[in-house]
């Protein structure tokens, strides 16, 4: 197979596209796309101080190393989650982003989760008895809650995540499914600013995981290969190779189907029903916005582990 | 002698001669899951597989 562009042999094929690309061309087309997106669905511009979400993952550090060489203010945030899985997955995943961020001169902030609030995410789902034996929907809220507060401590106006094509399509699979109307009317690329909480945007949103793997391995990005382990059984990884399957007879159809979504949202298919938008109040105890009066999620989650923790001491006492 | 496709530590034999694409299919792995690559280099799934010839698949899925 032969590049589209210069006849070289191409390095991949994008059935969706049809359009193959060599080496040198993919990665120039891949920043090249990534920049039209960030324009045509106003994500941030030169002005912005953009804050990326960083995991240490190809997807993540992709979209790093893109807005870096497009030269966005952009800095990297690390979240320590001190999840091990028997092979160190956080700090592997931690060294290889910060050897990303020194080779490149950039800067990164990193949250250390059990030097702030004294756990780990596995300790803190295990001392609350959330999540059935996975951490997954603890691990949400605590990155939720530190990504919106260090961008707003920092003064960042942008919180930038490495989303891809894929991960969006198995998200709005699974919110199809249950007719989740609250998250579909959600979901999409930007996430606009609100009091207190900066604006959220997905860059890498169109383009399929297979590309952006293609992208960090072109461009010789260390990133971790293996999977946080508990992401074994996840649904969206199911819901993914549900996808992959119809994708394999109907190249295109996890773009279209993700597409469709955007622009049957645009023209007024989920217009707000008896679901009105929820007040929101302040937390006393961080300052973040939450959806009822009092303390919000994440400051009740900390306060169950601090309790926890003393309860156990005593106990052992 | 056959040609080797690895995936995540698991090294698959198939006869040489067919395409990467017919190889995958043989073998039940999604082209759409794994990038295909040769030498450190990534090729493309009309590749001919020679005699001997050491394939290694990336894995791209994930989540959680």
């Amino acid at each position: 197979m032969r590049c589209r562009k210069c006849d070289q042999k191409a390095v991949i094929n994008m059935r969706h596209h049809k359009l193959a690309l060599c080496k040198e061309h993919y990665l120039e087309w891949f920043v090249a796309q990534t920049e039209r997106f960030i324009k045509k669905y106003r994500m941030f511009g030169r002005e912005d101080r953009v804050l990326v979400a960083v995991s240490g993952g190809k997807d993540s550090l992709a979209l790093w190393d893109v807005l870096w060489r497009l030269g966005y203010q952009a800095d990297g945030l690390y979240i320590d989650l001190g999840i091990d899985g028997g092979f160190g997955y956080s700090r592997e995943s931690k060294a290889l982003t910060q050897a990303f961020a020194e080779e490149r001169g950039l800067t990164l902030h990193i949250v250390n989760v059990l030097g702030e609030y004294g756990a780990t995410i596995p300790e803190m789902a295990q001392l609350t008895h959330r999540g059935k034996g996975k951490p997954c929907s603890v691990c949400g809220l605590v990155k939720r809650h530190e990504m919106n507060r260090i961008a707003r401590d920092l003064g960042y106006t942008v919180l930038a995540t490495g989303h891809n094509l894929d991960d969006e399509a198995a998200v709005l699979f699974g919110n199809t499914l249950t007719w989740a109307a609250g998250y579909l009317r959600r979901q999409g690329p930007v996430l606009p600013a609100s009091p207190g909480l900066a604006r959220k945007v997905k860059p890498l949103f169109r383009f399929y995981e297979r590309e952006t793997a293609a992208y960090a391995l072109l461009r010789g990005i260390r990133y971790i290969y293996e999977e946080c382990p508990f992401s074994v059984g996840a649904k969206s990884i199911y819901y993914k190779q549900l996808l992959n399957k119809l994708e394999a007879d109907r190249p295109g159809a996890k773009l279209q189907f993700y597409l469709g979504f955007l622009k049957a949202k645009e023209e007024g298919l989920f217009a707000a029903g008896k679901e009105t938008v929820p007040r929101m109040h302040t937390c006393p105890v961080c300052g973040q916005p939450t959806t009822a009066p009092g303390k919000c999620a994440f400051c009740r989650l900390v306060e169950r582990v601090e309790e926890r923790k003393e309860l156990r001491i005593k106990n052992e006492e | 002698m056959p040609a080797k496709l690895i995936l995540r530590n698991k090294t698959y034999e198939v006869p040489h001669g067919i395409t990467i694409k017919q190889a995958l299919k043989q073998l039940e792995i999604p082209l759409e899951e794994v990038i295909p690559t040769k030498d450190g280099e990534l090729v493309t799934e009309d590749t001919h597989l020679k005699d001997g010839d050491v394939i290694r698949l990336v894995a791209v899925i994930s989540g959680g």
